[in-house]
């Protein structure tokens, strides 16, 4: 398999690969690349232009900065995984990376490249949402920064604009929080995961693969909040989600599994 | 076509690739170095494993170009002349090995891996080797050969 023709520049900066992807509408940028090489392989996806920001070594770190922690686009799933800071801040994406794929695929993919893809399947996009996370952008006009909440509109589809570069991902530090995920096979995708995390004294509750896109379970954390216990809060998982049927299980295969794993994670946690 | 140099096993080359084409495809046609396999296609069966700057990677999902001014390692860059690298040892020794496609993957994915881990424990072990298929499903004396290589201080 064998991907379509195409342009490539290494970009050198930021800057340069906003210029770039302002000279062709079909660009993509090219990080780690294991999200995007096996969809062009598959011809599924086929831009005309891919810009190579993988080198760019500034945006890869880890970094205390207060109440949160700053992770760097361009920072590698096995770097998330032996991160001191990460370690003790916020352990749940450390141990979220290292669930993904296999050690190869972990040695190239990025937490950027991870949650630009706005894959439902993604567990890091997951994780982020779950922490209310915070994207820091970069464009033609500056930098913003967008929530979490606001950032995933749908499958494969994102609040990045096109000319827009994922530089930094700001994530809080948390006293507990831990990540289920149940796969099929050795390095598959997860057919369901669930987040559980305490922030700011607030029980949150993602999903992976529930819908075209990560999910939070308002409805579960709304009965937690109201003094629910974990199990009748976990029967609200499947509120308002719509569980796809694929070759790894069905809608409602998804949906009884969604919540057993989050009546887990709430004993868990 | 655009202009690449990388060192291979080792060796400085230099080459005009497209930009598509894929590195476990310029590892095989360009250099013929063919010990690097092509299993599934899909970044799954870790066949095509080589090391990148000392790092496992899948070679059938990273494009060449990617490797431009990087070192890469295949399982023809393990032996020291005729003397076998001590994870070849290892397989040799232990019967790691049925029919053998997968072998050159399962190689450099247990360099990397006792790299970072120098003293896995059989979980670890098997876990690390999670993106390495054998469809021959010699797993067993693979793991012990990981094992006999950590002992052996590979």
């Amino acid at each position: 398999m064998i991907p379509a023709v195409f342009e490539y520049e290494r970009a050198g900066t930021v800057d340069e690969a906003i210029s770039l992807l302002g000279s062709d509408e079909d660009a993509k940028l090219l990080a780690g690349g294991h999200s995007l090489i096996p969809l062009m392989r598959l011809r599924f996806a086929r831009p005309s232009l891919l810009i190579d920001i993988g080198r760019l070594d500034d945006l890869r770190y880890v970094r205390d900065d207060g109440d949160r922690i700053a992770i760097g686009a361009l920072t590698r799933h096995a770097e998330l995984v032996r991160d001191p800071v990460l370690a003790q801040h916020c352990a749940l994406v450390a141990e979220a990376a290292a669930g993904i794929g296999d050690p190869q695929v972990r040695h190239r993919g990025t937490i950027g490249g991870s949650i630009a893809h706005g894959d439902p399947a993604s567990d890091l996009a997951t994780i982020v949402l779950t922490l209310d996370a915070e994207f820091v952008v970069r464009g033609p006009d500056g930098e913003r920064t967008i929530p979490a909440a606001e950032f995933f509109a749908g499958m494969f589809e994102t609040a990045l604009a096109r000319q827009e570069v994922l530089t930094e991902i700001r994530v809080p530090k948390i006293p507990a929080g831990l990540y289920l995920r149940v796969g099929r096979r050795a390095e598959d995708w997860a057919t369901v995961g669930v987040a559980a995390a305490r922030v700011d004294g607030r029980v949150q509750v993602g999903l992976t693969s529930m819908g075209p896109t990560p999910l939070r379970a308002r409805s579960v954390e709304d009965a937690l909040a109201g003094g629910a216990s974990p199990a009748d809060a976990a029967a609200h998982t499947a509120d308002g989600t719509t569980p796809p049927s694929d070759v790894s299980g069905s809608g409602e295969y998804r949906a009884h599994l969604a919540q057993v794993l989050v009546g887990r994670a709430l004993e868990q946690l | 076509m655009t202009q690449i140099a990388l060192t291979v096993n080792g060796s400085r080359c230099e080459a005009d690739v497209e930009p598509r084409q894929l590195l476990v495809y310029f590892l095989r046609d360009n250099l013929a170095l063919t010990g690097t396999n092509v299993g599934c296609d899909t970044t799954s069966c870790g066949a095509c494993t080589v090391l990148l700057d000392g790092e496992s990677v899948k070679s059938c999902t990273v494009f060449a170009v990617q490797a431009d001014g990087s070192e890469v390692t295949t399982v023809e860059g393990l032996a020291d002349g005729d003397e076998f690298h001590p994870v070849q040892q290892a397989f040799h020794e232990q019967h790691a090995l049925q029919c053998g496609y997968c072998t050159p993957g399962f190689l450099m994915a247990t360099v990397s891996l006792l790299k970072e881990h120098p003293d896995p424990s059989e979980e670890e072990i098997r876990l690390a080797l999670e993106g390495n298929l054998c469809r021959c499903t010699g797993y067993h004396n693979i793991v012990r050969a990981v094992q006999a290589a950590a002992r052996a201080g590979a």
